[in-house]
């Protein structure tokens, strides 16, 4: 199976072959590295940007303006924040236009912790993300998503936000990509560049094919009838695994990984928690104005008469970074034993 | 009478073509602060003072749609350009009173704020100096293409201060990846209350671009015939070359920063217009007549085109969603 990583080059490569993607850029993107996490390596429309990020951002924004389809790499989301007002721009082209211009681009950036990245490579973006309007924001758990939403961004003719979960950057996947080799070691030989000199190099794909995650549809990883998980990217996988130990306990517990932050699959939230009258959103970016205090916000006003129990939000902490001793990380972000104490909590809460 | 010479060689009937522009886009910017005055709009920026250089650079440029045809990356003082382009005085006073019938932006944004996709006009935004990294995007296809069109973006002294200034001049100057681009630079020694001497160290803006190894002059702004050969020359060498080029114009700013200032006339400026009239009535290329008669004519179509503005519809409340999405795609969480 293909790990992330090999899964957006994928992507890519299928974009650039069918979907006239012309530009693949960004810091370090091109050949000789390929990307700091290898997710461009062996592409035919890569290339080395300045180490700027606005420049990167304006860049998209003109490409997709004269009508070209790119995708832009900010290396990592922590250095993304110095570009907001374009990305506020980029959202806000098309309505300004009155419907004149659409920017069909894509930007990706790694996001999150869990590679002990300390203060400026653990950053998180869904909930900045999903203020910008006008964007449509996802983020993946699993590398057949990955290819998916990417492919569903790159078609887009709005603005995208792929945002990769930079620590399940080498977790491999469960499902094939279409078109990919059963084999994962014939995977990586046709599409890993070799250490040392890669100038002769070439990549020989697999002949892909296209597979969509549209926006807005969620995934049901998990189905129970005693609380609803909801989260994405590197916590789903955290969701999942609390949700398999506690089901030996005897706990029913449904997850779903939403995939789309915007927009979002209300209709499955709602399918949900009407059936189990708990729920529980899971995510690492900071906790005060997190994206799934809006989401907990709807559960509550519009669907107070289901609840068994007050919803409930774990996030990062509201702290100015996250630390490098493990110690300062892991009380930073959300780790499973405080996922699994609020789901045993959530349960035995009677109204 | 005056020598051809006198006016870089360009024929007469260039010149009045130019002077005629130029008047025109007078009489529409004060037309606009007029509406401003008479409480039917909210805020005026625009570009009187700017004329001699913004008339010149609409008129040279290769119009048309698509990276086969020339961009332009505008800032607010963008009337003049537009104006010699084949911009009405009524569409521009649509955008001033945000009707619904606005073309640019649908009653949604400022005066100047013009988007014209079919001229490759890009949407003037507020923010400054975020054009010169966009406007790299729109060349660096426009390089790919291969058909000679060029990016030409513009913004004012004073915005230079902002690091996209940098970034511009270095995307498009990059060795072997030099993009068609025509990076200008209106100087009119002010951001909005702020001096120019209180902002700059360096002598001159076009310093910065020739650092990066840009071709770059410094150019009278307020004299349309140096404006005009200035901008054809550099259009022909981004052309030939595919390399950018840089010219810093100084020009006047006649009405203020906006209305936010009071738009009213400074008396210490150069008035590009009066000037290049008074000139064209000393060679006897115009006569007196003739310049009171067009003055008139366009005074006349201002008042129309406002008394049509006034009559037609505004945005409604619910068109607030249109646009979010291509195609108006719910964008309403409460429709999830």
């Amino acid at each position: 199976m293909a790990n992330m990583a090999q899964s957006i080059r994928m992507a890519l490569h299928y974009a650039e072959t069918n979907y006239e993607l012309k530009d693949i850029f960004g810091q370090d993107v091109g050949m000789p590295l390929g990307g700091v996490f290898t997710a461009t390596q062996g592409l035919k429309t890569t290339w080395n940007s300045t180490l700027d990020e606005r420049g990167i951002i304006g860049m998209a924004m003109g490409i997709a303006m004269a009508g070209d389809r790119c995708v832009a790499e900010i290396q990592f989301a922590d250095y993304i924040f110095n570009t907001i007002d374009l990305l506020k721009i980029a959202g806000n082209t098309l309505w300004c236009t009155n419907g004149q211009y659409n920017l069909p681009m894509t930007v990706m950036t790694p996001v999150g912790a869990g590679i002990r990245g300390s203060v400026y490579h653990s950053h998180s973006f869904d909930a900045w993300a999903s203020r910008l309007a006008g964007w449509k924001v996802v983020m993946p758990s699993n590398p057949l998503d990955a290819y998916g939403l990417l492919l569903s961004c790159i078609k887009d003719p709005n603005p995208c936000m792929f945002l990769k979960p930079k620590a399940l950057m080498r977790v491999r996947g469960e499902e094939l990509i279409p078109g990919e080799p059963q084999d994962e070691k014939d995977l990586k030989n046709m599409i890993d560049a070799p250490i040392g000199d890669r100038s002769k190099w070439k990549a020989q794909w697999p002949k892909l094919e296209e597979y969509l995650v549209p926006f807005g549809k969620a995934k049901i990883t998990r189905t129970g009838e005693q609380i609803t998980v909801i989260s994405y990217g590197r916590h789903l996988l955290l969701c999942n695994e609390v949700a398999d130990q506690l089901k030996q306990e005897g706990y029913s517990v449904e997850v779903i990984d939403l995939r789309s932050i915007y927009p979002y699959d209300w209709q499955a939230i709602k399918a949900s928690v009407e059936k189990t009258g708990r729920v529980l959103f899971v995510n690492e970016d900071t906790e005060v104005t997190n994206f799934a205090e809006h989401l907990s916000y709807r559960v509550t006003t519009e669907l107070f008469y289901h609840l068994m129990a007050a919803p409930r939000v774990l996030a990062g902490k509201n702290v100015p970074g996250i630390g490098l001793h493990p110690n300062l990380e892991d009380s930073s972000v959300p780790q499973k034993h405080e996922i699994e104490s609020l789901i045993r909590q959530i349960c035995a809460e009677v109204p | 009478m005056a020598s051809k010479q006198q006016f870089g060689g360009l024929d007469k009937k260039l010149l009045i073509q130019m002077y005629e522009h130029m008047v025109k886009s007078r009489v529409l910017e004060e037309r606009l602060i007029k509406i401003y005055r008479a409480g039917e709009s909210y805020f005026w920026i625009g570009g009187p003072g700017e004329e001699a250089w913004g008339v010149p650079l609409g008129m040279l440029g290769k119009k048309g749609q698509g990276p086969a045809y020339d961009f332009y990356h505008l800032h607010y003082r963008c009337t003049p350009t537009l104006i010699a382009m084949g911009l009405s005085m009524l569409d521009s006073v649509r955008l001033m009173m945000n009707r619904a019938t606005d073309p640019s932006t649908g009653g949604r944004n400022f005066s100047n704020h013009y988007v014209i996709p079919k001229w490759n006009i890009a949407p003037v935004t507020s923010p400054l100096e975020v054009q010169y990294p966009i406007a790299c995007g729109t060349a660096h296809v426009q390089k790919r293409l291969g058909k000679k069109s060029l990016t030409v973006v513009t913004g004012g002294d004073a915005g230079t201060a902002e690091g996209d200034f940098a970034s511009s001049l270095i995307l498009a100057s990059r060795k072997g990846q030099e993009l068609p681009m025509l990076i200008t630079v209106q100087n009119n020694k002010w951001g909005i209350s702020t001096s120019y001497e209180g902002q700059h160290g360096e002598t001159t803006i076009a310093d910065r671009a020739k650092a990066f190894n840009i071709r770059a002059q410094v150019i009278n702004g307020n004299d349309p015939v140096e404006s005009y050969l200035a901008i054809e020359e550099s259009m022909e060498y981004i052309r030939k070359t595919g390399k950018p080029a840089f010219i810093e114009a100084h020009v006047s700013r006649l009405y203020g920063h906006s209305s936010a200032s009071g738009a009213n006339p400074v008396q210490n400026e150069v008035d590009p217009v009066k000037e290049f009239e008074k000139k064209l009535l000393k060679a006897e290329i115009i006569k007196p007549k003739d310049v009171k008669e067009l003055w008139e004519k366009f005074e006349a179509e201002g008042v129309k085109a406002a008394e049509q503005a006034r009559s037609e519809p505004v945005p409604t409340a619910d068109s607030v969603w249109d646009h979010t999405y291509v195609g108006s795609e719910n964008a309403d969480w409460r429709n999830f």
